[in-house]
């Protein structure tokens, strides 16, 4: 019988049984479940009589933060006396300790290896980059969890990405995975597995751009392999935690394996509506006027992704037609990029920065597009309405080509931007 | 359980934003259900009847976690079929108590209007016009109570474990 994928064993580990095999339910208890604001939500939300661990619940609210209305204030309140109610220790609210839920998760060191993360929000598969069985789920799934600690999950079969070569200058991940969406399309029922020789080359913030946007593959799960650099992260972040990290079997069985070569990659964009079989190199679509570019998110409000969108902004200005907001992916890497003079350096070339939340990614609490504008994200989805209006357009790219975009007033190549002198002709 | 409807046609890739914008996500229950497909298919909620069926393409319900499946439970939708369902949409559907079948190659058997006779017993789709019947993927058993009970939120409430709604 062949070997298991890293998914694979980390749900039969949690199921309590020794073979997970696409097909079976895997019904398995919850490592820690994340609620958020949207589940908080009147429509959404009942009282909870019992939680089966306060200490492996954590409360986030983070889609419309501040309050932008009285329902969601109502909300963030449920939040509060649900807190209250259980001792909940791990509790993000409006303040210094505010970010965006998958941000958290990963910058307090909440998903450990191994184990089962659910949370109500569908980019919840971004802490698979812990080598997690993370995975969005719905509001009432969420209720259930939390009573209960346990959820259930159909075991989807495994493609494996191997990564390759190093990324070159100005791509990011971000890059690589419109290049994924582009050519594989949807793994809807599927699960996908990183790992290759290149993960050594990249950070846990850019790997972790990669498992967020697996959401967008409809990925079931997206599982990373285990390796030194996030093995030291999750420790130092849990001293003296025992945990038990799932590497796949050297004979696993997958549904196919795909080998990326990292450094084949140029800037991609997505073209408006979807990720999926959707993208171009950027120079296909280099020019497209634009109104307004968008750089945070899940996806891409990490401190790496703010210092690129200085380094491409230094010294330069954002094109008088455009309007170029930043938001941070919480209020920690707020803070480290004011240190850092990311944020004088944005704020001087005109973007504005907002306080952190979800907000213009899902068209929430801010930068909303009018009928006919078009935008262009470094966040997580270019739906057709999602941004604001139904007749917006949405490009989606990098935090280096949002920037370079956001200078030019149009779609632009950040190599050919950065290649020229601030304010002046080409060096 | 056969349910028997009208069939109403959507291509892949049907996305939860454009079954439930991100506006009305705070709305009630009653406000959702009045911008179900407003982007792509503005007017449709005023055509559809009570126990009318949806027949989707590949990976319906790709996207947020948004309780969308709750919506189309709310119009009095009968049930989904489609060619296949994303995953979270599908948990969603059985968590909001929404009955939805996968089912390869049901996009092609149907046109839009035709009537189907959807068996949850033997899980079998038949196209009343053409009496063409298709084999859907079982739904696990546990999966399809939950699902018949009307979702987890009623199993929660008989266990105690949440208070009744005020």
């Amino acid at each position: 019988m062949p070997g298991m994928t890293a998914i694979e064993k980390i749900l039969a580990r949690n199921a309590g049984v020794d073979r997970m095999r696409p097909g079976d339910l895997a019904v398995v208890r919850v490592g820690c479940a994340v609620l958020y604001d949207n589940n908080l939500i009147p429509s959404n939300w009942r009282r909870l009589t019992k939680v089966f661990d306060p200490d492996r619940i954590v409360v986030v609210f983070d889609h419309r933060v501040p309050a932008k209305d009285v329902i969601t204030a109502t909300a963030h309140q449920t939040g509060r006396d649900f807190v209250r109610q259980f001792g909940i220790k791990r509790f993000h609210d409006v303040g210094p300790n505010q970010g965006i839920c998958h941000v958290l998760v990963a910058d307090h060191g909440y998903a450990i290896p191994g184990e089962v993360l659910v949370c109500g929000d569908s980019h919840t598969c971004s802490a698979g980059v812990f080598n997690c069985a993370a995975r969005g789920t719905g509001s009432p799934d969420m209720l259930y969890a939390a009573a209960k600690g346990e959820t259930w999950f159909r075991v989807g079969g495994t493609v494996r990405y191997e990564l390759e070569g190093e990324l070159q200058d100005d791509v990011s991940t971000k890059d690589v995975f419109l290049h994924i969406a582009d050519t594989y399309g949807d793994h809807a029922t599927m699960n996908v597995e990183y790992g290759g020789p290149a993960l050594a080359t990249l950070s846990i913030n850019a790997r972790r751009t990669l498992s967020t946007m697996s959401a967008e593959l409809s990925a079931e799960f997206a599982t990373f392999e285990p390796d030194d650099v996030m093995l030291d992260y999750v420790r130092e972040r849990n001293p003296g935690l025992e945990f038990e990290p799932q590497y796949p079997d050297a004979d696993a069985s997958y549904a196919d394996v795909r080998t990326v070569d990292l450094y084949a990659i140029e800037p991609q964009v997505a073209l408006p509506d979807s990720v999926l079989n959707n993208s171009k190199p950027v120079g296909a679509v280099a020019g497209t006027r634009i109104d307004q570019a968008f750089i945070g998110s899940c996806a891409n409000g990490t401190l790496d992704d703010l210092a690129v969108a200085a380094k491409v902004l230094k010294g330069r200005r954002v094109a008088d037609s455009v309007r170029l907001i930043v938001t941070p992916g919480s209020q920690n890497i707020y803070r480290d990029a004011l240190r850092a003079g990311h944020i004088e350096t944005l704020m001087d070339a005109g973007a504005v920065v907002t306080n952190s939340t979800c907000g213009a990614c899902g068209g929430g609490n801010l930068g909303i597009l009018a009928p006919g504008e078009t935008c262009i994200t470094a966040s997580t989805r270019n739906f057709k309405g999602r941004m604001g209006s139904a007749e917006a357009r949405i490009y989606m790219a990098s935090p280096a080509t949002v920037a370079a975009s956001a200078v030019e007033g149009a779609i632009a190549d950040p190599r050919e931007v950065l290649a020229r002198t601030p304010g002046g002709a080409a060096s | 359980m056969i349910l028997s409807g009208k069939t109403w046609k959507f291509g892949d890739n049907i996305n939860t934003d454009l079954i439930l914008p991100g506006r009305a996500q705070w709305f009630t229950e009653e406000e959702q259900m009045a911008c179900v497909f407003e982007a792509n298919r503005p007017g449709w909620i005023h055509e559809i009847a009570p126990g009318d069926i949806i027949v989707g393409g590949q990976n319906f319900g790709m996207g947020s976690s948004r309780p969308a499946a709750r919506s189309l439970r709310n119009l009095k939708l009968a049930c989904l079929v489609a060619d296949s369902i994303n995953g979270l949409f599908f948990r969603n559907c059985v968590n909001w108590g929404f009955r939805a079948l996968e089912c390869p190659g049901v996009s092609a058997a149907f046109e839009e209007g035709d009537l189907a006779a959807i068996s949850f017993d033997d899980f079998t789709v038949r196209n009343q016009r053409t009496g063409k019947t298709l084999q859907a993927a079982p739904v696990p058993p546990s999966l399809l109570a939950t699902m018949e009970a009307g979702g987890v939120i009623p199993l929660l409430e008989k266990e105690g474990l949440i208070e009744e709604a005020v």
